[in-house]
């Protein structure tokens, strides 16, 4: 077993993990962070993309202890995200999902392509999308949402996010120190293993309690 | 789909590395970006003993320019050369190629180097740099060696790192400025590996003309002298054709049993490529 800390949605998280642990299941297993899904384990489906230090990675065949020191960003840590709140709201109104399984992972690369690429046309979303499978939708929904917002992002509806200096090197590998850009270093105090997940549960039940008593109201 | 289980350490110089690798005697695996190897632990098809953490140590991701070439670190990332974070003037090839590897989320981890060692035969780094006469720098935590790529890699998924060594840099010489590339893959989505490739680079000044032929069985196929396909070297602007009953006898000796016009459609492609720059 290993200690392994890094930094989740912002909050600094310390766990004990055997190093087969990929960070998908450190996620969804120890965290609770049930929104990064799983499918293929083996880098081809995309349904586990999530951000390391702001950039679209696989969670799946990414171990845990190679994220020490890293900011991981899940799709439950992108709810109040300017480019994901216009991403979601195109996402419903071109019907960019049916089952919604591949959702979250297309959701990240769809906000990489929206941030990096704002002059993307179809066929160029269309090839950054070549990594990630729906099996519902036929991507023609998904590709006219991005599109969509794109077009927000390109009239000026949408504030343009500035794409941060990179280091060279796999992203995350922030323990290599910083070799580009400056490594923030969160003040605050980790929390101890369990109670990100804790938090989170504390979260759903009270936003199920506060959707039940408003629908006691009606 | 997880791997069985194995140690872990995190090496912060050359030789620490180096001495992990060599006390595992050859159980162990180094890592960088895991995009390659993560795959192959969860599929049990790779079952180390250990994996040796790479990305802290400096030299890996460092750069060198200098007025024979470039040698890239092997922790450097595909999407470090597909931004043009590390770049050479002479090879925009270089950008094209990582564009076409994998997926943005794999290639902002995964590495040149791990592409290498991986040796898949049907990757992109391996056609590419084996064109571009590239070579592997060699480390044994104390020594270092520079082996020709093509020689680096022994056959499908195999390269001759003994244990105690590893892949410290590619050094990647500096073309003519008039120098041509191309590279070509067939696959049938865009950043799969490829069922088929070619790669080309015709450099008139340097007389150099070279054609690979990728996703082989084993080892690139390397054309050294590629008028041996062509007949003549090829001038820009004008039309070229490959001589296809000469490229059929290549594949046929090399024992390549995916269909020959798959690979013989690459590499006219590559050379189309080009010779269109």
């Amino acid at each position: 077993m290993k200690p392994v800390g890094l930094t989740v949605n912002a909050i600094p998280v310390m766990e004990t993990v055997e190093p087969r642990m990929h960070l998908a299941d450190l996620l969804r297993e120890r965290l609770g962070l049930t929104g990064t899904h799983l499918r293929c384990e083996q880098g081809a489906c995309g349904a586990c993309t999530l951000l390391i230090d702001g950039q679209p990675a696989r969670s799946c065949i990414t171990y845990a202890v190679l994220c020490e020191g890293a900011q991981i960003t899940t799709i439950e840590g992108l709810e109040n995200d300017p480019v994901m709140i216009a991403l979601r709201r195109a996402f419903m109104a071109e019907h960019g999902l049916q089952c919604g399984f591949c959702t979250p992972g297309m959701l990240i690369t769809a906000r990489d392509i929206v941030t990096r690429l704002p002059d993307a046309d179809e066929r160029r979303v269309r090839l950054e999308l070549s990594g990630n499978l729906c099996r519902c939708t036929g991507y023609v929904g998904i590709v006219r949402a991005i599109r969509r917002v794109l077009e927000e992002r390109r009239a000026g509806a949408l504030a343009a996010s500035a794409v941060a200096p990179r280091g060279l090197g796999p992203v995350g590998s922030r323990h290599a120190g910083p070799p580009g850009g400056e490594v923030s270093v969160s003040t605050a105090a980790p929390i101890p293993a369990g109670s990100l997940h804790r938090a989170v549960m504390v979260a759903r039940v009270k936003k199920t309690f506060t959707r039940l008593l408003g629908k006691l109201r009606r | 789909m997880k791997p069985t289980n194995f140690e872990f350490a995190r090496a912060t110089d050359l030789a620490e590395a180096a001495t992990i690798l060599r006390q595992a005697a050859g159980s162990a695996r180094a890592v960088a970006g895991g995009q390659s190897l993560g795959p192959m632990l969860n599929l049990r098809l790779a079952q180390p003993s250990i994996l040796v953490d790479i990305t802290a140590i400096p030299e890996l991701t460092h750069i060198e320019e200098d007025a024979g070439g470039v040698t890239v670190g092997a922790c450097v990332t595909t999407s470090d050369i597909e931004d043009g974070r590390v770049r050479m003037e002479e090879l925009p090839i270089l950008a094209t190629v990582a564009g076409g590897v994998g997926y943005r989320a794999v290639r902002n981890r995964g590495t040149i180097g791990g592409s290498i060692c991986h040796a898949d035969p049907a990757g992109d780094w391996l056609p590419t740099l084996c064109a571009l006469a590239a070579e592997c720098i060699v480390t044994d935590g104390r020594r270092s060696r520079r082996v020709p790529i093509d020689q680096f890699v022994t056959g499908a998924f195999e390269v001759m790192l003994e244990p105690g060594e590893l892949l410290q840099a590619i050094r990647i010489p500096r073309p003519s400025r008039t120098a041509r590339c191309g590279y070509y893959k067939v696959c049938r989505k865009a950043g799969e590996f490829a069922l088929a490739s070619g790669a080309i680079l015709l450099d008139g000044e340097r007389d150099r003309f070279r054609a690979v032929i990728g996703a082989t069985q084993g080892r690139p196929v390397v054309v050294d002298d590629a008028r041996a396909i062509w007949g003549e070297m090829p001038q820009p602007g004008a039309a070229v054709r490959l001589d296809e009953s000469a490229a059929n006898d290549l594949l046929q000796r090399a024992g390549l049993t995916t269909p020959a016009r798959l690979h013989i459609t690459a590499l006219a492609r590559a050379a189309a490529q080009a010779m269109a720059q």
